[in-house]
């Protein structure tokens, strides 16, 4: 879902960059608090992660593919904010070596793959905690459909911000967007939650997961302590 | 049970994702994604292209330069990618990591 230059109105590009920088300036100086030294190789792993799964292309129907986003996968490993900074060296790595995705839209890509994954998953988290069970289960289906969720939220956005630009009618792509997303949206959950599973696995402790912390042996995260 | 250390969780989690990048992304689907798709669909698909500062990019649309193979150079890519992206990541949560427990004597 990257967007190249081009197809953003250059104020309606100008305009997402707002929410865009505001999230990962907030995730910068919350990482100052809340990020120690056991996060730092988790953070890196996790950004390379999502950008090597990226290039993973699967077919969709009719001679589309699609691929993952990760904004949700970061937000539940690291939680929402530490997320916002993990996609924005992704989707900022892929603009300016890669190719892929524009500059100028680099506000809105980071935004629409990211940031809104990261802190709407981030957000179900934190409700489901209060009034869910605390268990696998219950941890993988909110993960599962936060991440299907994340896609089809990217492709309204994105759908809106194409219509707002005058490139297409928004009553035109929205439901094309949508239409293929929610086949790529289930590649997002399947693939977000695989990969809680092998982390579930291996180092249940490490995961963020917005204070499921009993899934874990560990206390509560450091991210659940200071919730302030 | 014996908890995988940190340092080995990271390496073994960073050797699956350079061994996609690597080895799997060359045949991922070459077909348009879901955007490319609908914006060939519904005609604004020739309204995108690079901004200037990506007509020089290091390694354009995900294929290492200077090799002909291309399931070769999408590879490398992927090997160069996902390694740069992890020290980027690694070294931008270094600068940003707390400092105030080594700092002042109160530790978490």
């Amino acid at each position: 879902m990257h967007i190249p230059d081009g197809f953003l109105d250059g104020s309606v590009a100008a305009t997402m960059a707002v929410p865009a920088v505001a999230a990962v300036a907030y995730g910068v100086r919350r990482a100052g608090r809340t990020l120690d030294d056991s996060k730092v190789p988790l953070l890196g792993v996790t950004a390379a992660f999502i950008f090597a799964v990226q290039m993973l292309n699967f077919p969709v129907a009719g001679g589309t593919s699609g691929h993952l986003m990760g904004g949700a996968l970061a937000a539940v490993l690291l939680g929402p904010w530490l997320a916002c900074i993990v996609m924005a060296v992704v989707v900022a790595g892929q603009a300016f070596v890669f190719a892929d995705g524009g500059i100028t839209a680099l506000g809105a890509n980071i935004f629409n793959m990211g940031v809104v994954g990261a802190l709407g998953v981030g957000l179900a988290m934190v409700l489901a905690r209060r009034i869910l069970p605390a268990n696998r289960t219950v941890f993988l289906s909110v993960a599962g459909v936060g991440a299907w969720a994340s896609v089809m939220l990217g492709a309204l956005l994105a759908s809106a911000q194409l219509g707002l630009s005058g490139t297409v009618p928004f009553a035109t792509v929205l439901p094309a967007m949508l239409g293929v997303h929610a086949l790529i949206g289930i590649g997002e959950a399947v693939i977000t939650v695989a990969a809680l599973s092998a982390v579930l696995a291996t180092r249940p402790d490490l995961i963020d997961g917005a204070g499921f912390g009993p899934l874990s042996t560990a206390p509560l995260t450091p991210a659940a302590e200071v919730a302030s | 049970m014996t908890r995988m250390p940190v340092v080995v969780f990271t390496v073994l989690a960073l050797a699956l994702a350079v061994g996609l990048a690597t080895a799997v992304s060359p045949y991922a689907s070459p077909q348009p994604d879901g955007l490319e798709r609908v914006a060939g669909d519904t005609g604004f698909l020739e309204e995108g292209g690079l901004h200037a500062v990506q007509e020089d990019s290091p390694i354009p649309d995900y294929a290492f330069p200077g090799i002909a193979d291309e399931r070769l150079a999408t590879g490398v890519a992927g090997f160069v990618g996902t390694l740069g992206i992890f020290l980027v990541g690694y070294g931008i949560a270094w600068g940003l990591r707390r400092t105030r427990g080594a700092e002042g004597a109160t530790a978490p």
